[in-house]
């Protein structure tokens, strides 16, 4: 398997992704220039966090018109695997790789701690080594995340299970006091209809050694490295 | 024909707008309590060439669906006028 990850102009979650990735798990990664055309022979694609083009415009919006988005939507159009974190979702979801938007939190805060995902669906290449209803701990680092969509696409996001982490209690339960940004139904990470794109605000590779804080993160690159091998298999 | 485009981008009425709240909030601290709802938005001028008003608006309606605006959470407001100095100027004008 081969890792690539999106390097913009802002980006600065970059290397703590290729930390985890080649240092905690041994898989091979390469960074990929925002100015680069063809992703050549990579299995997973990383849109990592950071302020992309300084956030102007909104979040996401400039990024989403480089050179590089043309071949991750194509890549993404054959099925291969796109994870998009933080900065990296908000990109995904300008692009329409993702559907909704991330609105400002409703605090107005910046928010930067530890938060409990549950995983609503284990059927996604990113969490097909967690079980439903496992709960990850995972930091949030960002001013926008703040999860809004329709609520026609709302529901057709429920119908279809692609929304596929929510902020909850240590315990698991889903309440206003767990959502730290607002988010619409404690939304933290939704995958495109066909399950091979995925975004979410808080950072694995920032969860990804139990010398962070924990090591829960790595769940979301293991799934994506056994569901690769299991279709190379 | 220079173009002045001035362009409002804000929030769909559906959408929470947290900005706006805080600074109602600051303007009732502030004892303007008469203050009922305050939306905040963003603000973009934009000069441009075009052959007539007719193309300068469809245009920048074009900048504001492609970029601009996230027609899923914004709408967007456009009005566009001749840029006077610079159509003189370029009209070659009396000095």
């Amino acid at each position: 398997m081969k890792t690539g990850i999106v390097v913009f102009p802002g980006t600065w979650s970059d290397r703590d992704c290729a930390h985890a990735l080649l240092e905690v798990l041994g898989e091979p990664v390469r960074f990929v220039d925002y100015r680069e055309r063809d992703l050549g022979d990579l299995n997973l694609v990383i849109l990592p966090g950071g302020f992309s083009y300084g956030d102007y415009l909104r979040c996401g919006a400039i990024a989403r018109f480089t050179p590089v988005m043309n071949a991750v939507a194509d890549f993404a159009n054959r099925g291969g695997l796109v994870l998009g974190i933080c900065n990296g979702f908000q990109i995904l979801q300008e692009a329409r790789l993702l559907p909704g938007a991330l609105l400002r939190n409703a605090s107005c805060e910046f928010r930067c701690e530890w938060v409990q995902l549950r995983v609503e669906q284990s059927d996604c290449a990113f969490t097909v080594d967690c079980r439903p209803g496992q709960v990850l701990r995972i930091p949030i680092s960002h001013g926008e995340g703040n999860f809004f969509a329709d609520p026609h696409t709302l529901e057709s996001l429920e119908a279809n299970g692609q929304i596929v982490f929510r902020y909850c209690t240590a315990d698991g339960r889903i309440t206003p006091e767990a959502n730290p940004n607002g988010s619409l139904r404690n939304i933290a990470g939704v995958a495109n209809a066909r399950g091979n794109v995925l975004g979410l605000m808080p950072h694995p590779e920032r969860a990804c050694e139990p010398l962070l804080g924990g090591d829960d993160g790595l769940a979301i690159f293991r799934s994506a490295i056994h569901a690769l091998n299991r279709v190379a298999v | 024909m220079t173009y002045r485009a001035e362009v409002f981008v804000t929030l769909k009425p559906v959408v929470n707008d947290p900005a706006g709240l805080t600074i109602r909030g600051g303007l009732h601290a502030l004892g303007f309590e008469s203050v009922k709802d305050v939306r905040a938005g963003k603000y973009l001028s934009i000069l441009l060439d075009e052959a007539d008003e007719d193309q300068a608006r469809s245009r920048v309606e074009e900048m504001a669906r492609q970029l601009l605006a996230n027609e899923v959470i914004e709408d967007f407001r456009i009005e566009l006028q001749p840029e006077p100095a610079l159509a003189e100027s370029r009209g070659g004008g009396p000095s």
